[in-house]
């Protein structure tokens, strides 16, 4: 490893030596190594790929790397191959020798390429994959670019040249006025503007002062900060330390949740790297701004995501919110000012001292500079980390960058905000992504989950998991979260089951609105905002369960029951042998039957009954047709 | 030496010394707002929420707490409208299940729920709960812990596993002169009927064995 | 027992004795001793200079603590809202009937403990499950028969 670097200058000759010894022309093979495609096995794939090379002598020729998340986590293991930028998608160890071979001759190994299913055609190149295409990947690109346990290809991208510029070239206060003059709102959730915080604490009196990310990402479904803290701790840690030269800190700490250990890791290592070249700790490049970063991991609470939670949980207390009118940047850790930002903000931030604001302002809307990493998620065919410019559509999202409904089913909502949030139904899928008209809609930005549902969702059942979720992580402190959240349970709990009472929503509603106005924090007071979001655009769902007991998506097991249509039926064994309450009858050739009494409404039938005989059915709110007369035969289906 | 600020409460004039909650200068001008969780000598906690009171403040009007919310010169406050009324009714709806013994809720919250016409027993048979007599307004805890210096009792679990808990070794200790200031405090009265200085009815380690 | 105070010592040490680390000398311990035994939290409260009261809020508070010994084997299940949309429920009931398990239950034999967790972050995989850190994506009844018998 090389020397601590003194000064800016050194910085800049040890990125000289380090791209000196780097080719771009080189052949290199890069495997993802973000905990999905880690689940798919991309250790063993990186692994065969060592080991591969190195039985073919190719050691000078071909470099591998394991790199942070490419965020195409539906396609995991992800493979890209160098200079060309070939993609290959759910590569297996198998595979590697092939895509060895391929590399080295400079040939594309077609079988392994991504086919898009629109077009049918398979895609080399990356960029030309509309997974990515769409995107604007200003924050997460360089994820498969490194390394992110070697800070050396952090530094050959240009890191910490924005850090160098600022201790060097800018005073603090430039630095402030820079973040500020970008427009930057914060990526947590609440969009705040980050410039008027920092403010906000470099102006409160008290010492010495703190600056801190929230990497606690809590909202289910929701895991950019994840990737971009695994992939490229180095961009948040820098955009910290910017902070912290800017308000007057020397200070830092990143909050990030036990859940994540491939990120603790990640970022313990990346601050020791940058300790060990004087790039954090004493200092910091000579020029006197000293910059220590403390690591606390959560403990396994969503509520401790809340910034005086948070705060209580780095002072070793219980991770519960508390009274906060005086707000967390005049009096967070101990009684001094702290400010608190996302993973995603810091990492803007050091884009925004690399580039200028004006750059970071050339991107987004009006309201909504710059681009949002969203998780895009639930029954979406191309799942994965997307990252584009404000103001894209969520249309564009979900179908030019997501490539539209798994299994071809009809779209039914996007849920965003997480369990603040709320459901964006069909007729606003042309809304632009802003934070200002998200919440027009009823939903908001959201630390950025978005959770794609279909006409199988049945929307009551979303809001009472989310309820239910809130309801086991409300702190318990105050009376309306507690209490609150233990009625609206109940009451969605009921109305699933088929026990809902008249006069349910309108209790929803007076529950809703005292929880809005009087609980303590943020969990308790959004609480409502998916049960009534999705009471604005399906009210019809809740009269059905309430006065019909009936489920229009077929989905809450208490009101839907399983029919075999006996003239589909083929009779072929496979929903009987699956069935796991032994409630299905019949054998080869003669139509199988359930047994209503002993059908547990689990789905599986419905879930293995071959596409092609699509003989099961979903039945809710009408009485189930009488079993077929024992013994009945299948009726051939005529081909052609 | 600390400022003095001026605010309208409930259309009257007030002053008030910068630092001061909306609770405390609403008190000095003998406004009632009432509390289950407050107490002169402990810090502002936040969790009853009775204490709400509708504030305009930079042009937008906003429910807050008023035991914690820092006074302001020209603050507009009132703490009796329609908005208010209906979230310290459901409040005492929402927490009355838990507080149930002999029929009805005990003391304070029986006059509360008298003065803002609470139905005591609305959600009682929906939410079917075993009354734990506790409204977790942590009067006793934090007593303990700031006044006395010598934490006994103490809060666990999370959510509505949320308890409170007597140690008892540490307890023995700090009631040895008496528990009067703990059976005061409690709103519930269920300090003064399950414990007397030497016997705890409810313990760190019978909630730890799923009892309460 | 000797051994709690000693590994209760070297971990509290490790953290400088810093009062401000409490939780993360909990989560240390609770990953030596598999959970957190009384005797533990009250080294840790000696120890540390934390009040008893503090330790046990704490230790009750989250997820990851658990106060009583876990089975030796962790299947948990992501419950995510991206999972919950493909299906987590069912593939927790089809765990907790080959098991016998309801979440939050450890086996009588202590071989299994079964938890539902928060997101994963590997919605793509969804509905996830995980055995001894090992991730399973929608395993069929088959495959869980396999898992668990494999996990001794």
């Amino acid at each position: 490893m090389a020397n601590r670097c003194a000064s800016p200058e050194e910085l800049d000759k040890l990125r000289q030596e380090i791209l000196s010894k780097r080719d771009p022309n080189r052949l290199a093979i890069a495997v993802c190594a973000g905990t999905g495609c880690q689940t798919y096995g991309a250790v063993n794939v990186y692994n065969a790929f060592v080991q591969e090379i190195q039985n073919q002598g190719l050691e000078d020729k071909i470099d591998v790397r394991a790199t942070g998340c490419h965020g195409f986590c539906e396609k995991g293991v992800v493979v890209v191959a160098y200079p060309e930028e070939v993609s290959y998608v759910k590569v297996k160890p198998e595979d590697v020798p092939d895509v060895v071979k391929a590399v080295a001759n400079k040939e594309v190994l077609e079988r392994l390429l991504y086919v898009d299913p629109v077009s049918g055609k398979k895609i080399a190149r990356e960029p030309d994959i509309p997974f990515y295409k769409h995107q604007s990947r200003i924050v997460f690109g360089n994820n498969k670019l490194m390394d992110p346990k070697k800070i050396e290809d952090y530094i050959a991208l240009g890191g910490y040249s924005a850090l160098a510029k600022a201790l060097g070239k800018m005073t603090p206060d430039q630095v402030l006025d820079e973040v500020d003059k970008a427009d930057l709102r914060g990526r947590g959730g609440g969009g705040f503007p980050a410039g008027k915080k920092w403010r906000e604490t470099k102006a409160a009196p008290g010492e010495p002062k703190y600056a801190v990310v929230n990497c606690d990402e809590g909202d289910p479904g929701a895991y950019m900060d994840r990737s971009l803290m695994e992939g490229n701790p180095h961009s948040v840690i820098e955009g910290l330390a910017l902070c912290g030269y800017a308000i007057g800190a020397n200070q830092g700490y990143v909050y990030v949740r036990q859940e994540y250990p491939l990120a603790c890791e990640n970022l313990n290592i990346a601050i020791q790297q940058a300790e060990e070249l004087g790039l954090l700790g004493d200092n910091i490049l000579g020029s006197g701004f000293s910059f220590k970063v403390g690591v606390h991991r959560g403990a396994g609470a969503f509520v401790s995501g809340e910034s005086s939670a948070l705060m209580s949980a780095i002072e070793g207390r219980v991770g519960e919110p508390r009274l906060k009118y005086i707000h967390t940047a005049v009096s967070g850790i101990k009684g001094r000012p702290t400010n608190l930002n996302n993973v995603e903000t810091y990492a803007a931030v050091t884009l925004i001292i690399d580039k200028g604001a004006d750059w970071f302002r050339s991107i987004g809307t009006e309201g909504s500079k710059g681009t949002k990493i969203f998780s895009l998620v639930g029954k979406v065919n191309n799942t994965g980390l997307v990252e584009i410019p404000m103001g894209m559509t969520l249309s564009e999202i979900i179908y030019d960058i997501g490539g539209g409904i798994l299994k071809g089913r009809e779209f039914k909502g996007v849920q965003t905000g997480g369990p603040s949030g709320g459901i964006i139904p069909a007729q606003h899928l042309d809304t632009p992504v802003d934070f200002d008209e998200l919440d027009k809609l009823g939903s908001m930005m959201g630390s950025g989950g978005m959770v794609v549902m279909d006409e199988d969702t049945c929307m009551v059942d979303v809001a009472r998991y989310f309820v239910d979720f809130l309801a086991g992580e409300s702190c318990g402190k105050c009376i309306p979260c507690r209490e609150g959240l233990r009625l609206l349970n109940r009451v969605l709990t009921d109305i699933c089951n088929g026990e809902g009472k008249p006069g349910d929503v309108e209790l929803i509603e007076e529950v809703a609105e005292v929880m809005a106005d009087a609980s303590l924090c943020a969990l308790g007071s959004t609480a409502a905002n998916p049960v009534l979001t999705t009471l604005k655009y399906f009210r019809d769902e809740y009269e059905a369960h309430i006065n019909e007991k009936r489920c229009p998506a077929k989905f809450c097991k208490a009101l839907t029951s399983y029919y075999i249509d006996p003239e589909k039926c083929q009779a072929c064994l496979i929903c009987l042998r699956n069935c796991p309450a032994g409630a299905i009858q019949g054998e080869k050739g003669v139509v199988h039957w359930i047994d209503q009494n002993k059908c547990t409404s689990c789905g599986v039938c419905y879930d293995v009954c071959p596409p092609r005989f699509d003989a099961v059915v979903k039945i809710s709110g009408e009485p189930v047709p009488p079993p077929p007369p024992p013994g009945t035969k299948v009726s051939r289906k005529k081909e052609g | 030496m600390s400022e003095m600020v001026t605010l309208e409460i409930d259309g009257k004039k007030v002053e008030a010394e910068e630092g001061a909650t909306v609770l405390e200068a609403a008190k000095g001008a003998g406004i009632d707002i009432p509390t289950l969780c407050v107490h002169e000598k402990l810090k502002p906690y936040g969790a009853c929420r009775m204490c709400s009171v509708e504030v305009d403040s930079r042009g937008k009007t906003k429910v807050v707490a008023s035991c914690g919310y820092p006074v302001e010169e020209g603050l507009v406050v009132r703490t009796r409208t329609p908005r208010i009324e209906k979230i310290r009714k459901l409040l005492i709806e929402l927490v009355s299940p838990q507080t149930i013994f002999d029929g009805d809720v005990p003391g304070q919250l029986r006059i509360l729920a008298d003065k803002y016409g609470a139905d005591v027993h609305r959600f009682q048979e929906r939410l079917n709960v075993k009354p734990q007599r506790c409204i977790l307004c942590g009067l006793c805890v934090r007593y303990c812990d700031e006044v006395l210096g010598s934490p006994a009792i103490g809060f666990v679990g999370r959510g509505i596993d949320r308890r409170v808990v007597f140690y008892p070794e540490r307890a023995k200790k700090v009631f040895a002169a008496g528990m009067e200031w703990a059976t005061e405090v409690c709103p519930t009265g269920k300090i003064g009927a399950e414990s007397d200085g030497t016997y705890f009815g409810f313990t760190v380690d019978d909630f730890l064995a799923g009892e309460l | 027992m000797a051994g709690v105070s000693a590994l209760v010592g070297k971990v509290v040490d490790s953290y400088g004795k810093d009062k401000d680390m409490l939780i993360q000398v909990l989560l240390d311990l609770q990953r030596g001793f598999g959970w957190l035994p009384a005797e533990a939290l009250a080294e840790v409260s000696k120890q540390l200079r934390v009040p008893l009261t503090r330790v046990y809020q704490v230790a009750t508070f989250y997820k990851a603590f658990s106060l009583s010994p876990k089975g030796k084997h962790a299947v948990a299940v992501c419950v995510g809202t991206a999972c919950q949309v493909r299906g987590a429920p069912r593939l927790v009931d089809r765990i907790g009937d080959q098991l016998d398990l309801k979440p939050g239950e450890t086996s009588a034999d202590m071989r299994f403990s079964l938890e539902t967790v928060n997101c994963l972050g590997c919605c793509a995989l969804g509905p996830v499950m995980v055995v001894d850190g090992v991730y399973h994506s929608n395993p069929s009844t088959e495959e869980l028969e396999r898992i668990f018998e494999a996990a001794r």
